[in-house]
């Protein structure tokens, strides 16, 4: 029994990574400022919504990983071999142009967040850019996932600046498991968009292949799903403490919209240099995490559906197609970032609107292959499961739609 | 006009017409039956506005070009899914194959065909494989473009084509293999390493099927080529005595370190497959620590006694020939298989054969105890600049030799 336990512990530690990263870098700098603006507007009332959202990532993750152990074929593979070139073409010219602006709002994030500790953006962001780059060449997989679950640590800054800022524990304890709705507009565009933002396309894409390149198999699967399961739970806890820091600084002393993320970490400066140090931390970190692991992906992605060489340890004469890809997202997405009045907030909402437009698909084409049965044999949905499925992506969908809707009302009314 | 070359998206939705000229429907698929002939066009599926589909034999067309494919004989069959067919579109078009050209895997984006005259009638022949970008192009626009125009734009893009005989089919339905006649003969020619490669792209369920079917003796030189988490996969995927079978055919020591990482249940259910020879050596290895000297070492080694001559020791390599390409030191033992000094094979040639072998001994012995640390044994090997290294057990018995080669292996890993 211990012996066995002990296995089960031993592979878990195996199959760490994919599940824990992905989920993590789903609170990127977009992630953080949608948490730090419903903490600073609505004080401690949105906390119930993250029990619901975690169960909502859960469930769409677990189909990814599972999706990974058993066929051992990434999700743009698996959408190319059983929906065709133009499908996947479209998926993917989509998911470069998602994944574009993903990488202006973290570009964004490690200037802002960087610019409080006193440090220019046109040294930090050139820096930072160069940084992804060496690493995405230079680093092999194992060597690189290391580093990131080291980064994941480094998530720990939000809880103690939470912590730090001493919120009302008992009324953040009741808000979690408390469902108000009120009827206001920003309310509900507040809910709309932490749900929204909560799944990306891109994981779905990252998560299986990081899962498949793990080599993990349906033997390992149960202890794989107990990480995809713990890192979504992780990924909530830390919205929890960011949107708690918030909460605590900025709602209890007057409610008001933010302008970004680092906005929210200046307004915890009174409450000690570490409070907001630690925040900014924080979104340096998941920002710089983020650039590192999308541009990579969508390379990756991209020339597996299409057909492409990829991969680092090929060189660029073999793989020039993937080069570009990510060198070019890269370029592009730190080059914007620097540019005297580029409009980013608009960027910002073009990427809720361009990732909203994609994950229809991308939910709709995972929960039909799931059910394939020449693809998953004994692994397809369980009927329930697959009830459960169809709902929660109908949910994620309808959401989203929403989301978009809002970010296009928002994007006319501002031009 | 007639083309000489004609693609897949350029013949799929390719009208057919009978003998009056009236149009019967549109090409759906093409099949090869792989028994009869690996490369030509053995049938035209059509469709014609129905769900159901028709079948027409090769012989039956008269003519194929961009206009149309025109029949001599309109006795057309129903479609049946028949094992045998190998369809193009369903079982080819855009899944992946192994290029053994290329040494790659490739996923296949579109297809080349030849027209050739036979008996005054055309056929199709597969000539290429398309991927890569040309290919995409021509997917992309299939049907919105009209062919010609898209064949004078596609020739700006570089093309990027596989012979179709250098192309291996994935098949992990063993009955079906059988049936689309898919030999091992292209992946077995190939060098392991590059193999090994090949298949660590794979999905778990290919490499299966690599490792069932190619010979048992390239089976294990990939194996031991092959990342070690995905090599404990593959064995655990295998019958117990397919894999006993491949794990034979490695040396002991390999062997003794690819059972080592599976699973106890696993690697005692292949062992207890295995051949009695090869067996009792695996165990006695599988017994060391894996970061031991032990664990490192194997047992390929040629022990002399040390009484014997340059004469000797020439007759007893001859003997080991399988050895000789990796071998470069000799030891020399007493008669309780004490280790008692080492030789470097290249001391043989500069004496004759009578002289004592003792008398070539290495100025000094350096060796290592089963238990020594695996890091501690690299040191050793920097510091003294050794080919190879005798390790001897608690009676000072010569047990096993590391090489160079395996310290290679361990440096890599970290």
């Amino acid at each position: 029994m211990w012996r066995k336990l002990r296995l089960h512990i031993a592979i878990f530690f195996a199959v760490i990574g994919p599940g824990f990263i992905t989920a993590m870098v789903d609170n990127d700098a977009g992630g953080i400022y949608t948490y730090s603006q419903a903490g600073a507007k609505f004080g401690y009332l949105p906390l119930w919504t993250l029990l619901p959202i975690t169960v909502l990532l859960i469930v769409t993750q677990e189909m990814c990983s599972r999706m990974g152990a058993v066929t051992g074929k990434g999700l743009s593979d698996l959408i190319r071999e059983e929906f065709g070139l133009r499908l996947t073409f479209l998926v993917m010219i989509v998911l470069v142009l998602a994944n574009l602006t993903n990488m202006m709002a973290d570009f964004a994030g490690i200037a802002s967040s960087l610019e409080l500790f006193g440090i220019s953006r046109y040294i930090s962001v050139p820096i930072g850019a160069i940084a992804v780059w060496l690493l995405v060449v230079k680093g092999s997989y194992q060597s690189v996932e290391k580093v990131f679950l080291w980064a994941c640590v480094v998530y720990i800054a939000y809880i103690a600046s939470g912590i730090l800022v001493r919120p009302n524990w008992k009324e953040a304890a009741f808000s979690s498991v408390r469902p108000v709705l009120i009827f206001d507009s920003g309310y509900i565009t507040m809910l709309i968009g932490m749900v929204g933002t909560s799944i990306a396309p891109w994981m779905q894409f990252y998560l299986q292949a990081a899962i498949v390149e793990k080599g993990v198999t349906e033997k390992e699967y149960k202890e794989s799903r107990i990480e995809v399961i713990v890192g979504c739970i992780a990924m909530s806890v830390i919205a929890f403490f960011i949107i708690v820091a918030c909460a605590g600084a900025i709602y209890n002393v007057a409610p008001r919209d933010i302008k970004d993320a680092a906005d929210a970490a200046q307004a915890l400066k009174p409450f000690g240099p570490y409070a907001s140090l630690l925040f900014a931390a924080g979104l340096f970190n998941a920002s710089l995490f983020a650039a590192c692991i999308l541009p990579l992906s969508t390379a990756y992605s991209v020339c597996e559906g299409l057909g492409f060489e990829s991969g680092v340890n090929r060189g660029f004469r073999e793989a020039p197609i993937f080069y570009w890809l990510f060198t070019g997202l890269i370029v592009i997405g730190a080059g914007v970032i620097l540019l005297p009045n580029f409009p980013l907030v608009k960027m910002i909402l073009l990427s809720q609107v361009i990732n909203g437009a994609l994950l229809p698909f991308v939910l709709i084409f995972m929960t039909l292959l799931i059910n394939k049965t020449n693809l998953m044999q004994e692994w397809v949905n369980p009927r329930f499961y697959n009830a459960v499925s169809w709902a929660s992506v109908a949910l994620m969908i309808g959401l989203t739609m929403a989301l978009v809707a809002l970010s296009l009302k928002d994007m006319i009314s501002s031009s | 006009m007639t083309e000489e070359i004609l693609f897949l998206t350029e013949l799929l939705g390719l009208k057919v017409f009978d003998l009056k000229g009236r149009r019967i429907g549109v090409v759906k698929d093409l099949a090869i039956v792989p028994l009869v002939d690996p490369v030509r066009v053995d049938r035209y599926l059509i469709g014609g506005g129905g769900p159901a589909w028709f079948t027409v034999r090769h012989d039956q067309v008269k003519s194929i070009s961009l206009k149309g494919i025109y029949l001599r004989d309109e006795n057309l069959t129903p479609y049946h899914s028949d094992e045998y067919l190998l369809r193009v579109v369903r079982d080819l078009l855009d899944q992946q194959i192994i290029d053994a050209h290329g040494r790659k895997v490739v996923r296949v984006t579109d297809i080349t065909f030849e027209v050739r005259q036979e008996n005054g009638a055309d056929i199709l022949w597969v000539l290429d494989i398309d991927v890569g970008l040309r290919s995409v192009f021509r997917r992309l626009v299939q049907g919105v473009l009209p062919p010609r125009l898209v064949r004078r734009i596609h020739t700006r893009i570089p093309p990027h084509s596989i012979r179709w005989e250098f192309c291996n089919i994935l098949e992990p339905d063993p009955q079906r293999r059988l049936r689309l006649n898919i030999s091992n003969r292209l992946l077995e020619d190939m060098h392991p390493a590059d193999l090994a490669d090949i298949v660590e792209e794979l999905s778990p369920t290919d490499r299966e099927a690599i490792f069932e079917n190619i010979d048992s003796e390239v089976a294990a030189e990939t194996l031991t080529e092959v990342d070690p988490d995905i090599q404990a996969s593959i064995l655990e995927s295998l019958e117990p005595e397919t894999a006993a079978d491949i794990v034979e055919e490695m040396s002991p020591s390999e062997a003794a370190d690819v059972l080592g990482s599976l699973e106890e249940e696993t690697s005692h259910e292949i062992l207890e497959e295995m051949e009695h020879a090869p067996k009792a050596e695996v165990r006695e290895l599988l017994e060391f620590e894996e970061d031991t000297a032990g664990g490192m070492m194997n047992t390929e080694y040629v022990a002399l006694p040390e009484t014997g001559t340059v004469a000797d020791a020439i007759q007893a390599l001859k003997r080991q020939e399988e050895l000789i390409e990796y071998l470069n030191t000799l030891f020399l033992v007493d008669e309780h298989d004490h280790l008692k000094a080492s030789i470097p094979i290249a001391r043989l040639f500069l004496h004759d054969g009578a002289t004592p072998l003792t008398a070539l001994a290495a100025e000094s012995l350096i060796q290592v105890p089963v238990s020594e640390d695996k890091q501690r044994v690299t040191e050793v090997f920097d510091k003294y600049n050794l080919l190879a290294l005798p390790v001897v057990d608690e009676d000072h018995k010569l047990t096993g030799v590391i090489t160079a080669d395996d310290i290679i292996t361990v440096l890599r890993q970290k």
